[in-house]
């Protein structure tokens, strides 16, 4: 079963109706036995980075998600501040995120833009991408998603890149490394491009190298 | 490529989708459920409902229609009407909607943009704001629930909620309303620099050039409109229509 990880914090309604369009069995749970027994986790959230962090701290499920992810190597999804917390630490926040990449969140600076534009980056944009993973097969092209952020990621592995798009500038807009993928984009908010990724992400299992 | 959001604006009253002219003279156009099962269809950016009645009666939100139209779109949606606590607004958000459009309640308890925005993030908290001319006081912040003019300049209502806040202004002049005789420039950009969030423009279109148009001339971020996608030709034959990606992209290009 997939389980999405109920820490108070996102929109885990319009993740779970995609789901079910998919067909795809899936609890929504913030109960640390869910997590232990879960073939798959996804991990959404949207909001502040402190905020998500103290959320994901209270709820109590810190250890067993580190256990799940990095010992069990369990397949994992991270939507938006799921993404961003698993990261190593936020321009947004004084508290340190979870470090399963070595990646840091910024906010997006205006200075660097080609033309000044609105923060947040809110709407549709396009996703390129940099290198070929299971959960990315059959994604149509050009392939558009639903972003709505103010802080963005810089990825210091480049192995583990692997999807850009531009605001201003370019930025990472998905990572990769072994079981884990993470998304800054919404994929239960882009039609066809994310529903075909939410399917391939269900349907992944990994095989440590 | 980043380009601006073009937004079909829906209204239920009641189980049916209805489309005004001046907020007033309500037509049928279709079922609401049929109706935004196309939209999803044409892979529209996002949608807007709102419940026409909601406030007007006293009513709480259709919970369980919306439940039902959140479930088929696979896009962002944005639900107005009758929202008058967190509680609504947690149902709601549970249900699979994305943003919550706070008018009335706005009005009459500017701290709820706030309670919702900390719960949620400013990014589900739109404010709609609806703009009524009157030639002897100016633009004038409409409250619609109440079918009552306010003493609020629009600027500075959006101002204010801002600061509260809301994460996105839904800017609707009342006199475009159904008229598509195009948006309200003037409306449009003083209010969208008076605030640094997205003002989505609504109210007047008559084709995607007046779309191309306001975003252009104004600071909007986004046009929404109802008309403009629910009817076709001069004598309003209802055909839901939307364009695709390519003409899409050229036309904000």
């Amino acid at each position: 079963m997939l389980t999405i990880i109920n820490y108070g914090v996102g929109n885990l309604g319009s993740i779970s109706n995609m789901l079910s369009y998919l067909g795809v069995p899936h609890q929504i749970s913030g109960h640390p036995h869910d997590i232990a027994t879960a073939e798959r986790l996804l991990l959404p959230g949207v909001g502040a980075f402190d905020y998500g962090m103290q959320k994901l701290k209270d709820s109590g499920l810190i250890a067993v998600l580190n256990k799940r992810v990095l010992d069990d190597k369990v397949p994992i999804l991270g939507i938006c501040l799921g993404m961003q917390i698993m990261c190593r630490k936020s321009e947004e926040g004084e508290l340190p995120g979870l470090a399963w990449f070595e990646a840091d969140v910024k906010r997006f600076d205006l200075s660097k833009m080609e033309q000044a534009l609105p923060v947040p980056h809110m709407g549709w944009n396009e996703a390129i991408k940099c290198r070929d993973h299971p959960v990315l097969l059959d994604l149509p092209i050009p392939a558009r998603f639903y972003f709505v952020h103010s802080y963005h990621i810089n990825c210091f592995n480049s192995e583990n890149i692997l999807m850009e798009s531009r605001y201003g500038y370019k930025f990472t807009s998905a990572i990769a490394r072994d079981n884990l993928v993470a998304v800054q984009f919404h994929p239960e908010k882009s039609h066809k491009f994310g529903l075909t990724i939410l399917k391939k992400f269900s349907e992944w299992s990994y095989v440590p190298a | 490529m980043y380009r601006p959001r073009l937004i079909p604006c829906l209204l239920l009253d009641g189980k049916r989708l209805v489309k005004t002219i001046q907020f007033s003279n309500s037509s049928y156009v279709g079922d609401p459920i049929n109706t935004v099962k196309i939209f999803n269809e044409k892979e529209v950016d996002e949608l807007i409902v709102l419940d026409i009645q909601a406030s007007k009666n006293g009513n709480e939100p259709n919970f369980e229609m919306v439940a039902q139209l959140a479930s088929e779109c696979f896009m962002p949606i944005c639900y107005g009407g009758g929202i008058r606590s967190l509680e609504d607004a947690e149902r709601l958000i549970a249900s699979g909607v994305e943003k919550i459009a706070l008018n009335t309640a706005a009005l009459q308890r500017p701290a709820l943009v706030g309670e919702i925005a900390r719960r949620y993030g400013s990014q589900s908290v739109v404010v709609g704001i609806d703009v009524s001319y009157k030639w002897w006081r100016g633009y004038r912040v409409l409250n619609s629930g109440k079918r009552k003019i306010t003493s609020w300049a629009p600027a500075d209502w959006a101002k204010r909620i801002a600061e509260e806040g809301a994460g996105e202004i839904l800017l609707n002049s009342v006199d475009r309303d159904g008229t598509m005789k195009g948006y309200d420039s003037m409306l449009i950009q003083a209010v969208a620099k008076s605030v640094s969030i997205p003002v989505i423009a609504c109210g007047g279109a008559s084709d995607l050039n007046d779309c191309k148009k306001i975003i252009r001339e104004t600071r909007a971020s986004a046009v929404a409109a109802g008309a403009l996608f629910v009817y076709k030709g001069p004598h309003r034959a209802v055909l839901i229509n939307y364009p695709n990606p390519i003409q899409l992209q050229e036309l904000f290009a």
